[in-house]
């Protein structure tokens, strides 16, 4: 969340799409309803399902999944053409005046950007820059008014998006499309903003990240970036999720964000080159520039005193990679036989992974496989997924290992909107349960053993690694915390040589790192979260002097406990707030510095002129954004099975740059076949897959169940209540049938498409019991975030045989 | 779950007790509570209904997929309520004038002005009204005739195997003690709101007043006029369609015959009393001892 929970109650519509928050985040979704009770906001949800957050929002739009980037271009076009949009804003805060290179082109006919390569599937991205002048920042035309100028061509590139493109392929009528848009574009009043809600709704597309990109063009025209109750909310799934990818549980990531090193990176000079950008425009902070700081202080953290500057920090300690293996080609290679063992934690990778066949017969090619978790999860089983798996032949070696839930250890949780909150254990371990922490560090132990015994060809990343624990076989997560937030490793000293952290204390704050070696630091992001006076984690101050939700002594987020983020943005070009609603950060003139309710998200002391979007080299937000692989402007494509051809470019239907796996499982339905549109989801009484195991969830929805609409039921001489078989090209499961007029069928390009709802809980382990849901998912991801496709995926549906009547 | 409910050792004083002559209290003496359902707020997440389960410690079985189906198939974790589920959410759909409309309410005992268990009671005691406004059973005086769900215009005592009557009690152990009510302690959402009866009206007035401004000119307020008022007071955004609201009579009354049976019939319900009392008798002496049938087993 680029603000926090706490904030939605400043919003003025809270937009839900992409998300249901009412049921997987309910106790999130109260700011919503406060802001609506308080301040009179009004809710709306653009969802396939009037599902539990329809049910109190104020509006409820329905379109067919997988047509989303549809209605937002649509919606896009409608602030574009209608000036809605907060022209200063976009003028001073966003790349719009940036002119773009001519080789970038896009042909509306093929659906195609320029520099497509059909045989690699893959944009040449180069082509996609700006064009710079002589000193290399980008030129500009401040009027907006140059066709090759950002603005000009998002206005040129979204204008094909008429409300009637929306009808034909969202399944919306337009005058119900038109009705909301004009609700989000009277958030681009300077006195007015807009809160997105989204979460596995829009990310679960093989078209995710351009989803989100299209709501950030959005969001950034209507001026709603940065400001109270203005926010794109990613809310995460998991109590912790949002920690363990800070600390880098992704693909080709370090902690902190920073990019792991690839094998063409063979100096820190060469690695520090390509990922520490330039500034390409005049007075940008560019912060990712600080890039060596971080990194070094990283080094610092994990090798100590063997990362030297004659080594460079230990650089070859690293490994580097030549592709990234993300989750989607762990399973691939799994399935492919590529794979020794597999060692889950954290996941019930079976249940929550695309194609469940293909999961389960490459869990039956590894040598070992070892889970640790709190319950006997279905992974651990993987066997039982398929009758024509046959654990006689299975020759995986299995371990179940017991492990601890969340209130059985001290640590920490970062929630969605990036606050670090300390909790205390509860209840002591049972039996021979153990925490991570044990398991790790006894690995670790024992394989440090095994180099010093035996030697290897390469020991010295496991031999030198800093392990300075109290316990070295069981680490506390305080000390955890406290490497995370870094130390000096020397006397820092300011330029008059007086000594500002004393050598071996704890940092106050990422400010103080150095791409020199006298600086440790695990995470850079949470800089600041132990300082000297303590673990700020832990705080508790339940003051909110602003009365808008900032509560700035309650725990810490991350970074430099700044609640808002770009919050520079709350004020005009000249440092003044857009209005006294929206007021937030201002521009002291007396004092020459940046004044407001919470900690500023540009250099404190820094001029009016410099650009509020620090993390990007612009120093603006981006309307065009040539990082994305799928090109600078999300444009509009089908999911990978859909029942219609894509009304825009028929030719190119799906995101072109896909990667298309060709395996015998890997096989997608055709319409004829498989006629109707599925997205899987959760219902607000289950977590994941882990509440089937305890009796109270487990009661409150226990038998799985598909919704379907009246029509469809009609057709099939299905009641409700029936057993009915779900299945797709690539498998089936049986269910029971709640028929409902929630599930509308709709008109898209001129064909009736009837959608098939199917929450997620159940599996063949635990008390609530049911068919694995993603049997039926297919094995397509998106390319940037490398997310499954479940929503919007091909099933035909039967009553089941012997099903009750 | 416990027989003799713990509203009777937090020394509550009692306004009223069934078969009994009344008021053993005046109720000006002490505050009505409420509970106001903001319907409007509610997004059905159940955790009332969790919360209800943990804090009463019941342990209602997982229903089969065959009970499921028995009162339509739909997000209802149980078929009905039970004398081990005290209170119940429950998802209706029907058209209004603001479309297809889902209708999620949380059922259980309302807590009437005029109680019509209390009035219907005819074992002395067993029915009681605390000065709070709480109905709650004390289950030593129960026969197990049956009389208190007759009398009930809400349908919602259950009974357990013993034929003795369960419902909510307003939590009274907490509220006794200073607490919220589990359901609404639990409440995500501010859905639930709890105070006195008559902050909970002028509440749910506003709420209303809210919901006529946002476009529901129908909305209304659900206070159980016919029984004097009741604890649970609910703000219906569509107050022309009560019956969706997880069956909510429109006009909930006491029965007549109860009024009858409880009046000039009463000397009837003195002799059922004695005959039911003999049949127990009889049936101790000839069949032995109930066992308690375990209810909630593990599956």
């Amino acid at each position: 969340m680029t603000n926090g929970w706490m904030d939605i109650q400043n919003a003025d519509l809270v937009l839900v799409m992409g998300g249901n928050p009412a049921e997987a985040h309910p106790c999130g979704f109260k700011w919503a309803i406060k802001a609506r009770q308080k301040k009179g906001a009004k809710i709306v949800v653009v969802d396939p399902r009037l599902n539990r957050t329809a049910a109190v929002a104020d509006k409820h739009v329905a379109i067919r999944c997988g047509s989303d980037l549809a209605f937002m271009g649509g919606v896009i076009n409608y602030v574009l053409q209608n000036k809605k949009y907060q022209e200063a804003y976009v003028k001073a805060f966003t790349n719009a005046p940036f002119i773009v290179k001519d080789t970038y082109s896009f042909d509306s006919a093929t659906g195609l950007f320029s520099g497509y390569d059909p045989k690699a599937r893959k944009y040449d991205q180069s082509l996609w820059g700006y064009e710079m002048d002589e000193n290399k920042m980008a030129k500009q035309d401040p009027t907006l008014s140059d066709p090759r100028c950002a603005f000009q061509l998002t206005k040129k590139h979204y204008e094909r998006y008429t409300p009637e493109l929306v009808e034909k392929v969202c399944g919306v009528k337009k005058e119900e499309f038109l009705e909301v848009a004009k609700m989000i574009g009277e958030t681009g009043a300077p006195d007015k903003a807009m809160t997105h809600l989204y979460a596995l709704g829009w990310t679960e597309h093989s078209f995710g990240t351009q989803l989100i990109g299209s709501m950030a063009v959005l969001q950034l025209l209507l001026g709603n970036i940065g400001v109270p109750g203005g926010q794109i909310g990613a809310l995460r799934g998991h109590g912790n999720v949002q920690g363990t990818t800070d600390l880098g549980a992704l693909t080709a990531a370090l902690p902190g964000y920073l990019k792991a090193p690839k094998a063409e990176h063979k100096t820190l000079q060469q690695y520090l080159d390509a990922f520490t950008p330039k500034a390409n425009r005049e007075s940008s902070m560019n912060y990712w520039g600080n890039t060596p700081k971080f990194f070094v202080s990283l080094m610092k953290a994990w090798w100590g005193d063997a990362a030297t500057k004659e080594n460079e920090f230990a650089y070859d300690y690293l490994p580097k990679y030549e592709t990234p293996k993300a989750y989607n080609a762990i399973l691939d290679d799994m399935y492919n036989g590529k794979m020794e063992g597999l060692f889950v934690l954290g996941a019930n990778i079976l249940t929550s992974s695309p194609n469940a066949n293909k999961s389960a017969i490459g869990m039956s090619k590894l040598k070992w496989m070892v889970n640790l978790d709190l319950f006997p999860i279905d992974t651990a089983y993987f066997w039982k997924t398929s009758k024509d798996l046959d654990p006689a032949k299975i020759q995986t070696e299995c371990f179940l290992l017991p492990g601890l839930g969340f209130a059985e250890k001290d640590g920490t949780f970062v929630n969605s909107g990036r606050t670090i909150k300390w909790r205390y254990k509860g209840p002591d371990a049972q039996g021979e349960c153990r925490d991570e922490k044990w398991v790790f560090s006894q690995l670790y132990l024992r394989l440090k053993a095994l180099y010093q015994k035996e030697g290897g060809p390469f020991p010295d990343p496991i031999l030198k690694l800093t392990w300075n624990y109290k316990n070295p076989g069981s680490p506390s997560a305080d000390e955890i915390l406290q490497e995370m937030n870094g130390f000096a490793v020397e006397n820092l000293v300011d330029d008059k040589g007086n000594v500002v952290v004393k050598k071996g204390d704890r940092l106050s704050t990422f400010g103080q790192l150095k791409d020199d070696g006298t600086t440790s630091c695990g995470m850079w992001i949470y800089g600041g979260v132990y300082p000297p006076s303590g673990n700020r984690s832990a705080a508790v101050g339940t003051e909110d002097p602003s009365g808008l939700g900032v509560f700035p002594n309650y725990a810490f987020s991350w970074p430099a406990n700044r609640r808002i983020l770009y919050n520079r943005a709350s004020a005009d070009a000249s440092g003044k707030p857009w209005s006294e609603k929206k007021k937030y950060l201002w521009w002291n003139e007396g004092t020459k510095s940046w004044v407001g309710h919470d900690v500023p998200d540009i250099g404190p002391t820094l001029p009016p002129a410099t650009g509020p979007f620090i993390m990007n080299a612009e120093g603006v937000g981006r309307l065009f954004a040539p990082a994305l692989v799928e090109g600078p402007f999300p444009e509009y494509y089908e999911p990978y099975e859909s029942p219609i051809a894509n009304v825009l470019h028929p030719a190119n239907p799906t995101n072109p740059v896909v990667k298309v796996y060709k395996s015998d499982h890997d096989v997608l339905g055709t319409p004829d076949k498989f006629p109707y549109v599925a997205l899987t989801y959760r219902v607000t009484e289950h977590y994941h897959f882990y509440t089937k195991f305890l009796k109270g969830p487990a009661r409150a929805f226990p038998h799985m169940f598909i919704e379907m609409p009246v029509e469809l039921a009609k057709e099939k001489g299905i009641a409700n209540g029936d057993r009915v078989r779900v299945s797709s090209a690539r498998g089936s499961l049986e269910a029971m049938a709640m028929v409902t007029r929630r599930m509308k069928p709709l008109t898209c390009d001129g064909k009736t498409v009837y959608q098939v709802g199917i929450p997620i809980h159940w599996g063949f382990q635990g008390l609530a019991k049911g068919g694995l849901v993603n049997l039926l998912t297919p094995f397509v991801w998106d390319p940037n975030a490398l997310t499954p496709e479940f929503k919007g995926f091909l099933v035909n549906v039967e009553k089941a045989t012997g099903g009750a009547a | 779950m416990s027989y003799l409910t713990s509203g009777s050792t937090t020394g509550l004083a009692i306004r009223r007790m069934s078969a009994t002559k009344e008021p053993v209290l005046d109720i000006k003496d002490q505050e009505q509570l409420g509970i106001l359902v903001d319907i409007s707020s509610c997004t059905g997440c159940k955790a009332c209904e969790v919360a209800c389960i943990q804090w009463h410690d019941l342990n209602p079985p997982i229903a089969t997929e065959e009970e499921l189906r028995e009162n339509g198939f739909s997000y209802q974790s149980a078929p009905d309520l039970a004398a081990n589920l005290f209170m119940l959410m429950k998802y209706q759909e029907a058209e209004t004038d603001r479309g297809w409309t889902w209708f999620i309410t949380k059922r259980q005992c309302m807590h009437c002005d005029d109680p019509g268990c209390l009035t219907a009671c005819p074992s002395p005691g067993a029915i009681v009204q605390y000065a709070n406004g709480v109905v709650d059973f004390d289950q030593s005086k129960c026969i197990g005739c049956g009389m208190c769900r007759t009398g009930c215009p809400f349908d919602i005592p259950r009974y357990d195997a013993n034929d003795h009557p369960f419902k909510c009690n307003f939590c009274l152990d907490r509220v006794g003690n200073g607490l919220v009510p589990a359901c609404a302690k639990a409440c995500p959402t501010n859905a639930l709101h709890f105070g006195t009866r008559a902050d909970m009206v002028e509440l749910g007035h506003k709420v209303v007043a809210g919901l006529k401004d946002r476009g529901f000119p129908n909305a209304a307020l659900y206070d159980s006029a016919g029984v004097g008022g009741a604890g649970y007071v609910y703000a219906l955004p569509h107050g022309d369609k009560v019956e969706h609201y997880g069956d909510l009579p429109k006009d909930p009354a006491i029965s007549s015959l109860v009024h009858l049976w409880k009046g000039p019939l009463k000397w009837i319900g003195g002799a059922a009393i004695l005959g039911s009392i003999a049949a127990m008798f009889m049936h101790l002496v000839t069949a032995g001892p109930k066992t308690v049938e375990a209810h909630g087993k593990e599956e």
